[in-house]
């Protein structure tokens, strides 16, 4: 274990290392932090990051971004309280808000694929279909009552909440399809280097359409999780949710620029968020500083995995000791 | 059949109102090697491109293998053995060797019915491919990001030949390499020859043609100037057409010609 081993291990698990020292210093001070029942509720918490997280991972590996993601949680969400109010099972209710988030989110895959950057249109997005969540709805939250949702929101399994539950279990799901096949690869193929991906035949616009489908699917998915925790649909929800999405993936250690991507780094990114916000309260300190601290974590972050990371590797490479890795 | 593997009759292409390409034929027989040259805009990317699917003719026709080929991606093009190694490699700098050899047909086995990459394998199979062509580079697994010019190239050529390809289209082979990388490069090129797969060479560097090459064509402003076979030219000639765009041995033949001389802007 030599000095430019270690530097590497430090720059690429940073954000691992981080989580687990922040972890360490709260439970030094703040006895609340260190229990079962502040470690669950932040999970919860993080739930809905980490479940759209996924998805916005693989829409970074192609070089995208999706804003839109914030807005279509208000659409499902509206969209779930009233055909609940209709009488519709939750049991139908459910895939069919997926499949509608997963239609919003090929419809913005196809106009991208038309040539038009992906920040306009899911910036076009977020603005209509939260236009839409209101009009929908005339501006009102309407309660959930449903026993399905009120365990979706609320419920556990064996003490693991279900939120939290069905975050893990989408993020084993990314990280298999992002890791292990094809479709994974050629997702980072095409934010690698597009051209070169096109060259060797792979189908792009499929690429594209496919991961912001993914992406609007989860956002569906993570929208009933909202709606359950909240027990209401409203037009208001997942208002700024885009960002904290955006800032997990990137402190996690995806790219913005394509090629690179990890869930594993998503899921901690999304938890370290929460646990500085959480932390910090349980400090007493002013929530506004959480967002102006969060802000400050984001930039370093990025630092590390843009400026640090590639100056550290090549370093690392001209080194004769380190020959492969 | 006549014995040509590949086939291009009165290729045309244009780019709005740039026509890049104007009646161009070119035909290749089994193995032989083919220097495209020409000055910069002359069509002989474009003209690779049309052939290795990665863009499509507005008019003409190929013919590989005795077959009617028309590629719209290049997969279908490498399904038929024409591979071609791109200028800048066309490598995913985030990408392993392995992956960037095998990217768009990777080797899968199947887990509980799902199709999952099989990355042993195509470890190996890469390791195998670049070695059997007596190159090197420090790990299949490494990212392209983190290899030397020569050794990207490398990875480039272990992928455009360790899928048995029929046709090996070289766009520069040469530029930016230092003498023992070149040397590497011809030698792959005279393998390739042995082994019965024809190679095209666009290139600028007419030595390279002259040392493992058979055949020239000389393009200039998406035309076809002239042929030549390697023992029958010398720079000097070859130079005069790319610069003039007019083959003097054809003018010769035709004397009425020498009074009207098509301009060479």
């Amino acid at each position: 274990m030599d000095k430019r081993t270690l530097a590497v291990f430090f720059v690429r698990y940073g954000m691992f290392i981080a989580l687990a020292l922040w972890m360490i210093g709260m439970s030094l001070s703040s006895e609340h932090f260190l229990t079962m029942t502040n470690l669950l509720n932040v999970s919860r918490q993080a739930a809905p990051i980490i479940i759209i997280g996924v998805g916005m991972t693989f829409v970074m590996a192609t070089a995208g971004i999706d804003l839109s993601v914030g807005s279509t949680v208000a659409l499902v969400s509206v969209l779930t309280a009233s055909w609940l109010v209709l009488g519709v099972p939750a049991v139908v209710v459910i895939p069919l808000i997926v499949i509608a988030g997963a239609a919003i989110g090929a419809l913005n895959g196809f106009v991208i694929t038309l040539g038009v950057p992906a920040f306009v249109v899911t910036l076009a997005t977020l603005t209509s279909v939260r236009g839409v969540a209101f009009v929908y709805s005339n501006g009102y939250a309407v309660p959930i009552a449903d026993p399905v949702f009120v365990w979706i929101g609320r419920g556990d399994v064996l003490g693991i909440n279900t939120p939290f539950l069905i975050a893990v279990i989408v993020a084993a799901l990314g990280w298999f399809l992002l890791n292990r096949t094809r479709f994974g690869l050629h997702a980072l193929a095409t934010g690698g280097r597009e051209e070169a991906a096109r060259v060797m035949g792979l189908s792009i616009n499929r690429i594209k359409v496919m991961v912001y489908a993914l992406t609007g699917a989860l956002a569906g998915l993570a929208g009933v999780v909202i709606s359950a925790r909240l027990s209401n649909g409203s037009p208001n929800a997942g208002v700024m949710l885009e960002l904290e999405v955006i800032a997990a993936t990137v402190l996690g250690g995806t790219s913005l620029f394509g090629g690179r991507a990890t869930i594993m780094g998503t899921v901690a990114g999304a938890l370290l968020i929460n646990f500085v916000r959480n932390g910090l309260n349980l400090l007493g300190v002013n929530p506004y500083w959480v967002q102006v601290v969060t802000g400050i974590i984001l930039v370093i972050a990025v630092l590390m995995n843009t400026v640090l990371n590639r100056k550290v590797e090549s370093w690392a490479r001209a080194a004769p000791e380190v020959k492969s890795s | 059949m006549t014995g040509n593997y590949v086939e291009m009759r009165g290729i045309t292409k244009t780019f709005g109102a740039v026509t890049a390409l104007s009646d161009v034929a070119l035909n290749l027989p089994y193995g032989g090697v083919l220097g495209l040259i020409g000055d910069n805009a002359a069509g002989k990317s474009t003209l690779m491109k049309i052939l290795a699917g990665s863009i499509s003719h507005d008019h003409g026709e190929i013919t590989i293998n005795g077959e009617q080929a028309a590629f719209t991606n290049p997969i279908g093009a490498r399904e038929a053995g024409i591979e071609m190694i791109y200028q800048d490699f066309a490598l995913v700098p985030e990408l392993t060797v392995a992956q960037n050899i095998f990217l768009g047909r990777e080797i899968t086995r199947s887990r509980a019915g799902i199709r999952v990459l099989d990355r042993d394998t195509m470890n190996s199979r890469a390791e195998e491919m670049i070695g059997a062509l007596g190159l090197r580079v420090p790990a299949v697994t490494l990212p392209v990001q983190a290899l030397s010019g020569g050794q990207q190239q490398a990875v480039a050529i272990a992928r455009a030949t360790g899928f048995e390809a029929k046709l090996v289209i070289m766009d520069e082979p040469t530029a930016n390499l230092g003498a023992p990388a070149i040397e590497k490069v011809r030698e792959t090129i005279t393998r390739l020859k042995s082994s019965g797969v024809a190679v095209i060479i666009i290139s600028h560097r007419l030595e390279d043609i002259f040392a493992v090459g058979d055949r020239f064509m000389v393009m200039k402003q998406g035309r076809v100037v002239g042929e030549r076979d390697v023992r029958d030219t010398d720079n000097a000639d070859l130079v005069e057409m790319i610069v003039t765009g007019q083959d003097p041995r054809k003018v010769k033949a035709r004397p009425d010609q020498e009074k009207v001389p098509t301009s060479a802007t």
